[in-house]
């Protein structure tokens, strides 16, 4: 399957499992079709043999939103959205965690480039629109989940050490510093590779 | 070409001013290079400046983008537009030369902080720079993977600016620059040149 299918077919799911609302009328109806992506991801990471670990952490680096926004549904609406939000979240992390162990990243850079090279006719987009920065900005927040789960972990494994294990301030401060300077390095990098000013 | 001296002396901002990563405050630099039109300054042709120097950080992570040795390459020569049939010998040879062509398609988090390094190296190499600076390449290594580095640069065809706390390494090279306090101090061989870099080191 091309690139842009992939891509296409993981939209479609995101407007249908949002479209689909266990508040509207279809009720509690509303679950299966989130439960359907989740099955269908299921099913094709199974087929293309991604090992378990790697699903498990597919879903590991969002479990806290993920478990955050089911609890706030839950309190507010009912037991019923908060499943909805899980099924829904979950089965769209992994469809689209599905497309990037398939496809092979420079693929995925010329999709994205070829999809955003049409907006450069919009006028006053052509001089500022490079399609294949846009396709490199999105590898890089592919690379970006992994890398601030890294700082994270290195941040709390600090914050433990120095006794502050529960202090959010000692987790959070130098996280964020530390993905800043990430960044910028990575800027410079990039720039440096001729790949960006 | 070695660049030493202590911590915050100006080295790699020495290094950042040759492919218009830094801007010099007074003075210029000009690069004279194989594959360039004559003297080239980078404040003024950043672009063809950074199309001619190739640059390796101290810290592979923060160069390494891509999932996979290959794809990282690939990366690098997006921007020539090759044939895919081209990138892809060009990425064989690359990863080849630095001793990666059999973990190409490996995840990059299963590659060693050395290996990380040599892949920078690689994906530099692989647009044929007409120099290579490298900024302290082997601070982060072990000492195996500080060799591996080493015998990686000591075998590229083109000319090489390092700057390094690895007197080893600086012994090494055919000239010796010391930078303290934004200005180069010392220039020369270097059994003499290290000398008086240690010298300075060890005044009070």
């Amino acid at each position: 399957m091309r690139p842009g299918t992939k891509l296409a077919v993981v939209a479609v799911a995101a407007l249908v499992v949002v479209g689909a609302r266990t508040t509207g009328p279809l009720g509690a109806l509303a679950l299966v079709p989130g439960g359907v992506v989740l099955l269908a991801a299921l099913a094709g990471h199974t087929r293309v043999g991604t090992p378990a670990a790697v699903m498990a952490g597919m879903l590991r680096r969002l479990a806290l939103p993920l478990l955050v926004l089911a609890a706030y549904q839950t309190l507010s609406r009912g037991p019923v959205q908060g499943l909805e939000v899980l099924l829904d979240l979950s089965g769209l992390v992994l469809l689209a965690g599905l497309v990037t162990v398939t496809t092979p990243m420079d693929r995925m850079l010329d999709t994205m480039a070829a999809a955003v090279t049409p907006l450069r006719r919009v006028p006053g987009l052509r001089a500022h629109l490079h399609p294949d920065r846009v396709a490199l900005t999105f590898a890089l927040a592919l690379r970006s989940v992994d890398v601030l789960w890294d700082v994270a972990l290195q941040a709390r494994d600090a914050a433990r050490a120095r006794g502050r294990g529960r202090d959010v301030r000692a987790l959070v401060t130098p996280t964020v510093i530390r993905a800043v300077a990430h960044a910028r390095a990575t800027g410079d990098a990039l720039a440096a590779r001729g790949l960006v000013d | 070409m070695a660049l030493v001296g202590a911590n915050g002396s100006g080295k790699s901002t020495l290094l950042r001013c040759l492919n218009a990563l830094a801007a010099p405050t007074s003075g210029r630099v000009l690069l004279d290079l194989p594959g360039g039109d004559g003297r080239l300054d980078p404040a003024r042709s950043p672009s063809r400046a950074r199309s001619l120097v190739g640059f390796v950080f101290t810290d592979p992570d923060a160069q390494v983008v891509m999932p996979t040795p290959a794809e990282d390459v690939a990366l690098s020569l997006r921007r020539l537009r090759l044939p895919r049939a081209e990138r892809d010998a060009r990425v064989h040879t690359a990863l080849a030369h630095v001793g990666l062509a059999e973990r190409a398609d490996v995840p990059v988090h299963d590659l060693s902080s050395g290996q990380r390094q040599l892949l920078a190296i690689a994906a530099v190499l692989a647009t044929g720079p007409g120099l290579l600076v490298l900024d302290e390449p082997t601070t982060l290594l072990d000492r195996r993977n500080t060799r591996l580095v080493r015998a990686t640069v000591e075998q590229v065809q083109v000319p090489v600016v390092l700057a390094t706390h690895d007197l080893d390494l600086a012994a090494s090279c055919e000239r010796v620059l010391v930078v303290d306090h934004g200005r180069v101090v010392a220039d020369g061989l270097p059994e003499p040149t290290l000398a008086t870099y240690r010298d300075l080191m060890d005044a009070p």
